[in-house]
C-alpha cells in the first residue's frame, strides 16, 4: 500500500459515492470519471517534465535518489544550482575556450534566422499560388505535392556531396539556404490566403499600390494566425533539428544545442544533472514559445488536414 | 491563345498587373528547388552505382550497393526493426491518440483547451531532447517508469529497458507513443468536431448505444482523417532516427544489444558518416524511398482512400 494506490482507490471510492447517490442521472458519475481518466493521463504525459525540471536543480550527489523533489527540509543543501553551473564551466576545444552560451546563442540565431528567411519566401510563393493565375501553376502544385512524397533521407548523402564540393560544410548558409523557400510552407500560406477576398486586392490594385505592397501591407496582415503558426514551426524545427547540424557543422564553437548536448551525453556519462540542466534549458525557449502561440499553432495545424 | 486575342482580353479586364509578377514570387523556390531538390535528386541516382570513400573518392560498382544492402544482415536486421516499429509503434498510436480525442471531445470549454495543452505538449520537444530524458526516465533502479512501475504492481524497479534486446523496442514504442500521442490527438479532435450531431441524435433515438453510435457514425465521418494519420505515422516511423540515436547515446551499444535499435535511417547515416560511404547511402535512400511509397500506395488501396 503506497500514495499511489491510496490515490487510485481514494478516486474510486469518489465515483462510487456518486454513482451511488445519484443512480438515476448517471451523467454526474459519467463526468467524474472521465475528468480522474483525464487527469491520470494528464499527470502520465506532464511527469517528464516535472522531472526534468526537478531534475535540472538537483544535486548531483541526490539527482538519482528522489523521484522529483528531495522532502522541504532537505532543500537547503540539496537543491541548488549546482548542475547549471557544471554546464556554463568554460570548456577547451580546438578552437579555444567555449562556454555553453555559445550554443545557445548559436541555435537562437540559427532559428531566428530561419524563421525570418522561410515566412518571407514561403508567404511570398505562397500568395503567388493562391492569388495569380499564371501558366504552369497546376503544374508547379503538382511537383510540390509530388516533391513532399520523397523521403528527405534520400537527399542526405547527394546533398552533403554537394555542399563539400561547394564549400559549404561548417557554413551556416547549408542550414539556412536549402530550405528557404519550401513546399510545406507555400502550401499552408497559400490555404490561408485563399479566404483574402480577391476585391480587396483588386480594390488596391486601382488605387494604383505595387504587387510587392499588396503582398506586404494588405495579404499578409489578414493571415496573421498563419504566420504565428508557421514561425513557430519552422522556429521549433531548427531549434529541434539535429541531423543537419551535426553533419554539416564542424567547427565545435558554431554548433547547436541538440548537437552539443548529444556529445555531452556519451562524454559525460556520469554527469546526469549537467547534461539534464542543458535538455531543460533548451526545452524553455520552445516551451515559451509554444504556450504564446498554440492556439494559432493547434487551429492552423489541423485546418489542412480537416479539408484535405 | 493568340497574342492578339491575349492583348484584348488584357486591355479590357486585367488590371496593370506585370505578368512576371507571379513568376518573381515563386523564383526563390523555384531556384532553392532547383540547386537543393533537383540536382541532389539526379546525384542520388548517379550515386547510387558508385562506391566513395568520402565525398572525394569514388569507383563505379553498377548494382553492387543493391546486392550488397540485400545480402547484408544488418540491413536485413534494421528493415526487420523497422517494419516492427511502424506495425506496432502505428497500431498504438492509432488508438490512442483517438482515444484521447474521444475522451476529450466530450468535455467543456476552458478544461477542455487545458488537457489538449498537456496531452500535445511533448510534441514539441526536439527527438534528441526526448531521447535525452527517457534515457534516465527508462533507467533501472532509479528510472521514473520502473519507480512507478514498482509502486503500482510491485515489479519492475530493475527492469533494463535499453540493455535487453526484447524491451528495446518496447521502450522506443512507448517514448514515441508520449512524444506523438498528443500530436495525432489533434488531428482526431478536429475531425470530431465534424461529425454531424443531428446524425449521432438520430442513432441515439433509434437506440444505438455508444459503441454503436462510434462503428456506424462517428468512425465513419472521421475516416479520411484517421487515414491520413495511418500514413503521416507510417512515414514518419520509416524515418525514425533521432529518438532511438538519442536514447542509445547513454549506453554502451549505440545500435542497442544484438542492434535491436538499428532502423534503415540509423543504416543509412552509419553508411555515409562512419563508413564514408555516400554511395552505398544512395542506395540505402533509394531503397527506403521505394519501401515507403509501395507501403503508402497498399494503405490508400487497402483504406480505400484512393476512391474517395
Amino acid at each position: 500500500m503506497n500514495l499511489i494506490h491510496v490515490v487510485l482507490l481514494c478516486a474510486a471510492a469518489v465515483g462510487a459515492l456518486l454513482y451511488a447517490v445519484d443512480r438515476r442521472r448517471p451523467l454526474l458519475a459519467g463526468r467524474y470519471a472521465r475528468l480522474i481518466v483525464l487527469v491520470f493521463l494528464a499527470a502520465g504525459f506532464l511527469a517528464p517534465f516535472a522531472w526534468i525540471t526537478c531534475a535540472a536543480f538537483k544535486d548531483r550527489r541526490v539527482l538519482l535518489e528522489y523521484a522529483f523533489l528531495p522532502p522541504l527540509s532537505a532543500w537547503r543543501e540539496m537543491i541548488n544550482l549546482g548542475n547549471f553551473r557544471k554546464l556554463f564551466e568554460p570548456r577547451t576545444s580546438l578552437q579555444g575556450t567555449i562556454v555553453f552560451w555559445q550554443y545557445i546563442l548559436n541555435s537562437l540565431f540559427l532559428s531566428s534566422a530561419a524563421t525570418v528567411i522561410q515566412v518571407f519566401f514561403c508567404s511570398l510563393g505562397g500568395y503567388a499560388l493562391a492569388k495569380f493565375r499564371f501558366q504552369g501553376r497546376r503544374n508547379l502544385m503538382l511537383f510540390m505535392a509530388g516533391s513532399l512524397m520523397l523521403p528527405s533521407m534520400l537527399f542526405l548523402a547527394p546533398t552533403y556531396d554537394m555542399l563539400v564540393h561547394i564549400g559549404w560544410i561548417d557554413s551556416y548558409a547549408a542550414l539556412l539556404v536549402p530550405s528557404a523557400a519550401n513546399a510545406f510552407g507555400m502550401f499552408l500560406f497559400r490555404q490561408a490566403m485563399l479566404s483574402v477576398p480577391n476585391s480587396l486586392i483588386e480594390a488596391a490594385r486601382v488605387d494604383g499600390a505595387s504587387e510587392f505592397h499588396i503582398y506586404s501591407r494588405i495579404v499578409m496582415p489578414l493571415v496573421q494566425p498563419m504566420t504565428a503558426a508557421f514561425c513557430l514551426i519552422v522556429f521549433m524545427g531548427q531549434w529541434n533539428a539535429f541531423l543537419g547540424p551535426q553533419i554539416y557543422l564542424q567547427s565545435d564553437y558554431k554548433l547547436t544545442v541538440p548537437v552539443i548536448l548529444s556529445q555531452y551525453v556519451s562524454q559525460f556519462q556520469e554527469e546526469y544533472g549537467m547534461f539534464l540542466a542543458g535538455t531543460f534549458l533548451s526545452i524553455v525557449p520552445i516551451a515559451v514559445l509554444f504556450l504564446a502561440l498554440q492556439k494559432e499553432f493547434i487551429s492552423e495545424l489541423t485546418t489542412g488536414a480537416n479539408k484535405g | 491563345m493568340n497574342p492578339a486575342e491575349n492583348e484584348r482580353v488584357g486591355r479590357r479586364r486585367r488590371s496593370p498587373t506585370p505578368r512576371w509578377t507571379p513568376y518573381l514570387f515563386v523564383a526563390p523556390y523555384i531556384a532553392v528547388t532547383l540547386a537543393f531538390f533537383a540536382y541532389p535528386f539526379a546525384h542520388a541516382i548517379e550515386l547510387a552505382f558508385y562506391q566513395t570513400a568520402g565525398p572525394n573518392a569514388r569507383v563505379w560498382v553498377g548494382l553492387g550497393n543493391f546486392r550488397y544492402i540485400l545480402s547484408d544482415p544488418d540491413f536485413r536486421t534494421a528493415l526487420y526493426n523497422t517494419v516492427v516499429f511502424s506495425v506496432f509503434g502505428t497500431a498504438v498510436m492509432l488508438p490512442s491518440s483517438l482515444g484521447l480525442a474521444l475522451v476529450l471531445n466530450s468535455g467543456r470549454g476552458r478544461m477542455k483547451a487545458w488537457f489538449r495543452l498537456f496531452f500535445f505538449s511533448p510534441s514539441v520537444v526536439g527527438q534528441i531532447f526526448v531521447g535525452i530524458i527517457f534515457a534516465v526516465v527508462l533507467a533501472p533502479d532509479y528510472g521514473l517508469l520502473n519507480r512507478f512501475l514498482q509502486a503500482l504492481v510491485g515489479w519492475g524497479l530493475e527492469t533494463r529497458w535499453l540493455e535487453n534486446s526484447a524491451t528495446v523496442m518496447p521502450a522506443i514504442i512507448i517514448t514515441n507513443l508520449w512524444l506523438y500521442a498528443g500530436f495525432n490527438m489533434v488531428y482526431f479532435l478536429a475531425a470530431l468536431q465534424n461529425v454531424d450531431q443531428n446524425l449521432v441524435e438520430a442513432a441515439r433515438i433509434d437506440g444505438a448505444g455508444c459503441w454503436r453510435v462510434f462503428r456506424h457514425v462517428t468512425l465513419p465521418a472521421i475516416k479520411p482523417v484517421a487515414i491520413f494519420v495511418l500514413l503521416i505515422s507510417t512515414i514518419g516511423s520509416f524515418q525514425l532516427f533521432e529518438l532511438p540515436y538519442a536514447l542509445m547515446r547513454s549506453t554502451t551499444s549505440p545500435y542497442g544489444p544484438n542492434n535491436s535499435a538499428l532502423f534503415i535511417v540509423g543504416y543509412l547515416y552509419d553508411a555515409a558518416y562512419s563508413i564514408g560511404d555516400l554511395g552505398l547511402a544512395s542506395a540505402v535512400g533509394w531503397v527506403l524511398a521505394l519501401i515507403m511509397l509501395t507501403v503508402s500506395l497498399i494503405q490508400l488501396k487497402l483504406t480505400g482512400a484512393a476512391n474517395d
